[in-house]
């Protein structure tokens, strides 16, 4: 018998929400993956298969800078090793056994993470994910597949569409910050990830900001202190 | 195949990969409550580390684009004001939006 799900509602409110996020957000990648000399199709395998959104940023992004295809495989990469991470935080909600593995993990990313980690049940966690996931994975392909068609039409810093990638990271963020040992591992992550913007490639900053996660995690932890329950009451 | 065609199927097996990678580590391994610390921590540091390199990473050198800053403030603004997601979405958009409109 599983406990009863009173914000089921809320949560696929919140799911909805962030799929017309990536719509959105979809469509200003389709845009600019085309702009930066990807085909429509390379554009769509992008957003079928590599399905992480920074990621595919990062790979348009060192095109349109005019770097090798190579130096796109190694931000991207370097990008979704945080995706590795979170599987590591998922595999605690999820429990995947066997085959159903190969497809739970197509949708760990930075939203379903976000989403599944902020709820206060075991079963809300997992309605989380898997609302999150396939709402935003269709709402990203027809985001995509539209701002690719529509190409260089649309203009995503005009409508504001630049602001939308941080304001939503930080909206996924909020909900942890209410735990004080919280806001001192983003307030490293963010430090360490600024610290080195100068000195590595596009990509790096955001991965090492995991030795934040690391050190604060890692660090002993006195006899009988309680870890603060993350959960609202 | 194309060097970009080869680039980007690298590339998106690669990252489903490393989401398989991290999803297949032994359970031993996660039962361990140090880890479980980790894992529950490092979103919370990437997620804060993206808002930084958005706001502030002009491609490998510091940058700022006041009309994206006044737009995330805003959307501070919304989640304080316990606004959903969509609303703070629309609220850093249109702030942004508007801003570049009239400087």
């Amino acid at each position: 018998m599983e406990e009863p799900l009173p914000d089921r509602a809320t949560i696929l409110r919140a799911a909805i929400g962030i799929g017309l996020y990536a719509g959105a957000f979809g469509a200003s990648f389709g845009a600019i993956s085309v702009g930066s000399g990807l085909t429509l199709a390379q554009t769509i395998v992008l957003s079928l298969v590599m399905f992480t959104g920074a990621s595919q940023f990062a790979f348009v992004g060192v095109m349109a800078g005019g770097g090798s295809p190579f130096a796109a495989v190694a931000a991207s990469l370097l990008l979704a090793v945080r995706n590795a991470f979170y599987g590591v935080a998922l595999s605690e909600i999820l429990h995947p056994r066997g085959l159903a593995r190969l497809w739970t993990a197509h949708f760990v990313i930075d939203e379903t993470t976000g989403m599944a980690v902020s709820q206060a049940s075991p079963r809300a966690r997992r309605y989380a994910f898997w609302a999150t996931g396939i709402i935003l994975f269709f709402l990203w392909q027809l985001g995509s597949l539209s701002g690719a068609l529509v190409g260089r039409a649309i203009n995503p810093s005009a409508v504001g569409l630049d602001a939308a990638a941080p304001a939503v990271f930080l909206a996924l963020l909020w909900p942890s910050l209410r735990r004080r040992d919280a806001r001192w591992v983003a307030l490293g992550g963010a430090a360490m990830a600024l610290a080195l913007v100068p000195l590595t490639p596009p990509g790096v900053p955001v991965v090492a900001a995991a030795v934040a996660a690391l050190v604060a995690g890692l660090r002993p932890t006195r006899q009988g202190t309680q870890i603060e329950d993350p959960r609202p009451t | 195949m194309t060097p970009l065609w080869l680039a980007v199927v690298i590339a998106a097996v690669g990252s489903y990969l490393l989401k398989l990678a991290g999803m297949s580590l032994p359970e031993s391994i996660l039962n361990h409550p140090k880890v479980q610390r980790v894992a529950e921590f490092l979103p919370i540091a990437m997620l804060s580390a993206l808002v930084a390199v958005e706001l502030f990473d002009g491609g490998g050198r510091y940058q700022v684009d006041w009309h994206i800053l006044a737009g995330v403030a805003a959307a501070i603004v919304a989640l304080l004001l316990r606004r959903g997601f969509l609303v703070v979405f629309l609220v850093a958009i249109a702030v942004t939006a508007l801003l570049r409109l009239v400087t």
